[in-house]
């Protein structure tokens, strides 16, 4: 039996503004019913199969999105729900956001809006399943299901991160400048003023 | 003697192979029913049969080796209690048999060392404490309406069991949502709080592991459902139709409870289980020792 016919999922909010877990949730309630293609929405990386994810990845909890990935057994699919998983949205300049989900995990949909809507969210989650069965005919003969292995390291967040560290570590050291600059001056004045 | 032995040996593997499917099409059922009342569509029938088969398509990340040894025999003992109850053998062994099975599926649990884990172990306990003796009690009833422990006698008698045991069937009718679990919610291995405790009992277990889960939660459907239909069966072939009869309405009856209270906490089912035990069970249990002086 095909594995896309009990798909269940994960959902976890990013740097949401909730507006698109909002309409998550509203895709289970009876007008929309997700759980008629068997899903289920599950809180355990380890029992699920997709990664609902929405909201943009900022500097904290870029490691937790990665983690959470990396929990979930094979095969799974990722879809990025709302226009900042896609690629930042429009807290893409904020200073704290990395930008879309994909700058840290590998992405299989994307599902823009803002919020999506429950149908577009359906649809994407749909076109998943079938993602997902080709992944685990992949496994069946043997093969990875992804055809270029992730790792945390090669995310493109990972140049991402590489200036961001550089950014603060020149501001550390500024700021370590400016108050060596202004203790000199103080011991001056004072120095200056005894003699 | 040779032939009866082959001829209960085939008995009991049919019913072994038979409570699997009856176990996963009850189950689907509830599903769907429940999804009707709530006014939705609700997953396929079959839903519980392709939810098993997906999981046994996963990578499995195993925490420890211990864990699926426990779980497998949490499901052997499963199978032991049903089988021994279709044996016609003594229902008080069953009911131990199914005890240790749930105990093994808590150390499966506290083996994970993980915080989630643990916590639901220990609340998974918690729930056995309150639904065990209830179970005690259907033994001891069924042996104070029958004069004996034995199934093979139970199943013979003139009169169904409840005629003389309806409190005790009271007291099992509060038990069955705890077994089946149902309800508390927050309890650990609801089926319908999808992420009390993250998920429970089976937070660290994944892949094929977790299918052998799946399956004896079908088991214990199926174990459930012959335990009601124990205090319908006497002499009378009829009685099996309404045994069986007796057995859905009491799942319907369970599934629609569950919708109308959906959020029962575990200090409640507390005070209500122990409550219904010493009342309705002790009660009836009292009232039959007195008059068969």
């Amino acid at each position: 039996m095909k594995i896309s016919k009990s798909p269940w999922v994960l959902h976890y909010d990013g740097s949401s503004c909730n507006g698109c877990d909002i309409e998550v949730l509203a895709s289970t309630t009876p007008r929309y019913d997700l759980e008629r293609f068997g899903i289920i929405n599950t809180g355990d990386p380890k029992h699920a199969d997709v990664f609902l994810i929405t909201g943009g990845v900022n500097f904290q909890n870029r490691m937790v999105v990665q983690q959470l990935y990396s929990q979930m057994p094979d095969p799974k699919v990722v879809v990025a729900v709302g226009i900042c998983a896609c690629d930042g949205g429009v807290f893409k300049e904020c200073y704290n956001i990395m930008g879309g989900v994909d700058k840290v995990i590998p992405v299989d949909v994307y599902v823009p809006g803002c919020a999506a809507r429950p149908e577009s969210i359906i649809d994407g989650v749909v076109k998943a399943l079938a993602i997902l069965d080709h992944k685990r005919d992949r496994m069946k003969q043997g093969l990875p299901p992804e055809e270029k292995e992730w790792s945390p390291k090669n995310g493109e967040g990972a140049e991402a991160m590489q200036q961001q560290e550089e950014r603060i570590q020149a501001q550390i050291q500024a700021s370590d400048a400016a108050r060596a600059a202004m203790r000199k001056e103080q011991e001056e004045e004072l120095h200056g003023g005894h003699e | 003697m040779a032939s009866i032995v082959l001829k209960l040996a085939m008995a009991v593997i049919s019913i072994l192979l038979l409570g699997p499917l009856v176990g996963g099409l009850l189950s689907g059922t509830d599903r769907f029913l429940s999804a009707r009342m709530q006014r939705r569509q609700g997953p396929p029938v079959l839903q519980p049969f392709y939810d098993i088969s997906k999981f046994f398509q996963k990578k499995a990340y195993i925490v420890n080796g211990l864990q699926h040894f426990l779980v497998v025999g949490h499901l052997l003992f499963l199978m032991l209690s049903i089988g021994i109850i279709y044996a016609g053998q003594d229902i008080l062994l069953s009911v131990f048999s199914l005890t240790l099975a749930e105990m093994m599926l808590c150390l499966a649990a506290f083996s994970a060392s993980a915080p989630y884990s643990n916590m639901s172990a220990q609340r998974e306990m918690l729930q056995m404490a309150c639904a065990e003796p209830i179970l005690l009690l259907l033994c001891i009833g069924l042996y104070l309406s029958s004069g004996s422990f034995l199934v093979k006698d139970i199943i013979r008698c003139d009169l169904p069991a409840i005629v003389k045991t309806p409190g005790i069937f009271f007291a099992f009718l509060i038990a069955l949502p705890i077994e089946l679990r149902k309800s508390p919610f927050d309890v650990s291995t609801s089926h319908h709080a999808h992420q009390e405790m993250v998920k429970g009992v089976t937070t660290d277990i994944s892949g094929s592991v977790l299918g052998i889960v799946e399956l004896s939660e079908w088991y214990e459907l199926f174990l459930m459902v012959t335990l009601t239909g124990l205090f319908f069966i006497c002499s009378n072939p009829v009685s099996l139709v309404y045994a069986i009869l007796a057995a859905l309405i009491v799942l319907f009856g369970l599934t629609l409870c569950d919708n109308v209270f959906p959020r029962v906490r575990w200090e409640r089912m507390l005070a209500f289980t122990w409550g219904t035990t010493l009342v309705a069970g002790g009660g009836n249990m009292l009232i039959l020792m007195l008059l068969d002086k």
